[in-house]
């Protein structure tokens, strides 16, 4: 089998996802096939509020135009504030892309439980075109 | 690195459900190059017993010290892997799984060439955290043969004296002056008609009989050290008396609490108006009197202190749906016709419901109440029935949604109110353990469906209506469950933690406390080291979830299998551009 035409896949993506809650979820996009673009990438971590803002920075500097944080939200089995964490965590980000004139905007987070496939694939459409705005506004 | 890599990379066909979209052998194309990469090759199913082998020989042959394997979800495959690379003598903490199929084929189906793009992608990532992982042994903690039981309802007697069963020995701590919980003053359980306080003391006769149980009532949990397999514990005795006990895990069966109705919430307070418990106490006592006068209406309302909703007069509300009382309540109707037809009465029984939950064989109480004459009138939230008084008695004016629609007015002796089930307030106890709770405020398991009855604290099971409302049946089921797990635990003798915890760069680290602060596992510690103070983990406690690794001021933290170093070499090979013919 010959492979097809290349198409542009849209704006980069990097996602944080947390190995109990969002993967999962992710993974059951997959299996249910469910299209997302390939531009989209996931790097999977025990928990979201472990995310170092430091990483989420790199990421746009070396070339991914977002950064999502599948957060792991109510269901996390660690922390009963996981969210409140995650989404300090992500201001604190926020403010150091801002320093480094990355727009804060490139960097988003939501919970995403274990069986939020449709979820996730909406949360990829929307940031991509958000990020395509951005990107045409820039 | 020091010395030079040598990886191997197993890419999957998985039969065709990657290969169908992903072309395979680019993707080995795509990271031969790689320095560190010494073998890249496909399987056509990597999990073969036959694939397996022909890994293994690899491993050995080409002495490989890193293993990357890309195929489906970590979730199925992870485990078998890392025992494989065991088996050929590589430390199973050098295997990296790249989800190549729920992340990647199965995702872009029709898109063989971004497919493809990405699945070097992904597999460069793995290899770049595959380069820079390091040898890791799992940390086997010895387990003491001994277990300690938080609550000696039905649930906690119940586990007490089959984990005792098993050999080992049992440590039942109750805080009230006697057992049994809420069964000893349930004289009609239903739907067998069993006698509370009678199993109660069948089961107090076991245990007292019982040489590897102890019962302390009167007892509180004070102190909590150690971890899985080996906790330091100190219980009081009475408000005075303290005694310390080791034991090798703690199951926690501390039960609930009935909802107390506000004043006035469907007439609480008004002479007349009873919970459920103050009625089924009034049946025992033969004929059914209030006031001196023979009972002649009754009117049951279901779901107080249940499924509530926020509102100005419930700013706490308890949403959940407290799963026994509709079987209570409707096995209630059943006693209650029993009694009526004993003492010659003639009782009027209304059951103003939401929704009847009596689930499964339960089903059987509803359709007996039904059949013995009990009527039952659904109301909706939005117009809930109003309990007032009107000529001497009890009024409840009521909207039937399945009937007429119209309101209506019961003249009734006796309003008795189904209250749902509050978590239990614990005191200490949910501070001492650190088990997460619920948004409803019991006790949270891991997973609801895959582990039932374990908490993030290993070593620490949940059983009964502590974890939240639950059938007799139910929270013995569950108890039975967790011990089954601390059972096999115990037993085993041993336990081996996953070495994927935090660890402390002492050279940065000068003990400023955000770790502390950000741990609520009490996994950090102050020490000593060198000249200075820094912190330490301590790696039996430490969950791993890494939150104390962002809140670090001086980047001194990370967790092992996924360090900043890693995380950052990830990123950067996912970054690289991979061009496909």
């Amino acid at each position: 089998m010959s492979l097809s035409v290349n198409k542009d896949h849209g704006p980069k993506i990097l996602v944080f996802s947390s190995n109990a809650i969002s993967d999962p979820g992710i993974d059951l996009a997959g299996s249910a096939h469910m299209h997302y673009s390939t531009a989209v990438q996931v790097i999977p971590l025990p928990c979201s509020s472990g995310v170092k803002p430091s990483w989420s920075v790199h990421a746009i500097q070396k070339g991914f135009d977002g950064v999502f944080v599948a957060a792991c939200g109510g269901d996390c089995a660690y922390l009963s504030d996981c969210t409140g964490r995650t989404s300090a965590l992500l201001k604190r980000a926020q403010e150091m892309m801002k320093e480094s004139d990355i727009s804060p905007k490139r960097l988003k987070m939501s919970g995403l439980c274990s069986v939020c496939a449709e979820n996730f694939v909406s949360h990829m459409n929307n940031f991509q075109e958000e990020l395509k705005k951005l990107d045409a506004n820039a | 690195m020091a010395t030079k890599r040598k990886i191997g990379v197993f890419v999957c066909h998985c039969g065709g459900n990657i290969s169908d979209h992903v072309d395979v052998e680019k993707v080995v194309e795509g990271v031969r190059g790689e320095p560190s990469v010494a073998v890249a090759r496909t399987h056509m199913f990597t999990c073969s017993d036959s694939s397996q082998q022909e890994m293994i020989d690899q491993i050995v042959e080409e002495k490989l010290d890193g293993l990357v394997i890309a195929s489906c979800s970590p979730k199925l495959h992870m485990f078998t892997f890392r025992g494989m690379a065991e088996r050929a003598g590589l430390n199973p903490y050098q295997y990296v799984h790249v989800n190549l199929r729920e992340q990647c084929s199965w995702a872009h189906t029709g898109d063989k060439i971004g497919a493809t793009e990405k699945g070097i992608n992904l597999v460069r990532a793995g290899v770049a955290k595959c380069a820079l992982t390091v040898p890791l042994s799992a940390l086997r903690i010895e387990t003491q043969p001994r277990a300690l039981v938080i609550g000696a309802g039905i649930s906690g007697m119940r586990a007490a004296l089959s984990l005792a069963d098993m050999g080992l020995s049992v440590f039942l701590i109750e805080r009230e002056a006697s057992a049994g919980g809420w069964v000893s003053e349930t004289e009609m359980m239903g739907p067998e008609g069993m006698h509370g306080p009678e199993v109660i003391r069948a089961l107090l006769a076991r245990i007292d009989a019982h040489e590897r149980v102890m019962l302390y009532t009167e007892a509180e949990l004070i102190e909590r050290s150690g971890t899985i397999g080996n906790f330091d514990v100190k219980i009081r005795l009475r408000g005075s008396e303290e005694i310390p006990l080791n034991v090798g895990a703690i199951v926690v069966t501390t039960g609930f609490d009935t909802y107390t109705p506000v004043d006035g919430e469907y007439g609480w307070g008004l002479d007349g108006v009873v919970d459920l418990k103050q009625f089924r106490q009034m049946l025992t006592a033969g004929p059914l009197v209030h006031n001196g006068k023979p009972v002649r209406d009754v009117v049951f309302v279901y779901c107080v202190g249940s499924r509530q909703v926020k509102s100005e007069a419930c700013p706490a509300p308890h949403a959940y749906c407290s799963r026994y009382c509709c079987t209570a309540a409707t096995y209630t109707a059943h006693t209650l016709h029993q009694v009526a037809k004993q003492t010659g009465q003639a009782v009027n029984q209304y059951h103003l419901y939401r929704d009847v939950r009596t689930y499964g064989h339960m089903e059987m109480v509803y359709e007996q109440a039904r059949q013995e004459g009990a009527l039952f009138l659904k109301w909706k939230p939005d117009t809930p029935p109003v309990v007032g008084q009107a000529d001497g008695r009890l009024c409840v004016t009521v909207k039937d949604e399945l009937g007429s629609g119209d309101s209506m007015e019961i003249g009734s002796d006796l309003v008795v109110l189904v209250t749902g089930m509050v978590p239990r307030l614990n005191g200490d106890l949910n501070s001492l353990l650190k088990i997460p709770l619920s948004k409803d405020g019991f006790f949270n398991e891991i997973h609801i469906k895959l582990r039932p009855v374990e908490t993030v604290i290993d070593g620490v099971f949940i059983a009964g209506s502590a974890q939240g409302p639950k059938t007799i049946a139910e929270s013995v089921a569950s108890a039975l469950a967790a011990v089954a797990k601390a059972g096999k635990l115990l037993k085993k003798g041993y336990v081996d933690l996953e070495p994927l915890v935090a660890k402390v760069d002492t050279d940065k680290c000068i003990w400023c406390d955000e770790c502390l602060k950000a741990c609520p596992y009490g996994a950090i510690e102050k020490v000593v080291c060198g000249d200075k103070e820094v912190a330490q983990v301590l790696a039996a406690m430490c969950k791993g979830e890494g939150a104390c690794v962002p809140v670090c001021p001086y980047d001194a933290l990370d967790v092992e299998g996924y360090r900043d170093d890693q995380i950052t070499a990830m990123i950067d090979a996912s970054i690289k551009e991979a061009a496909i013919a």
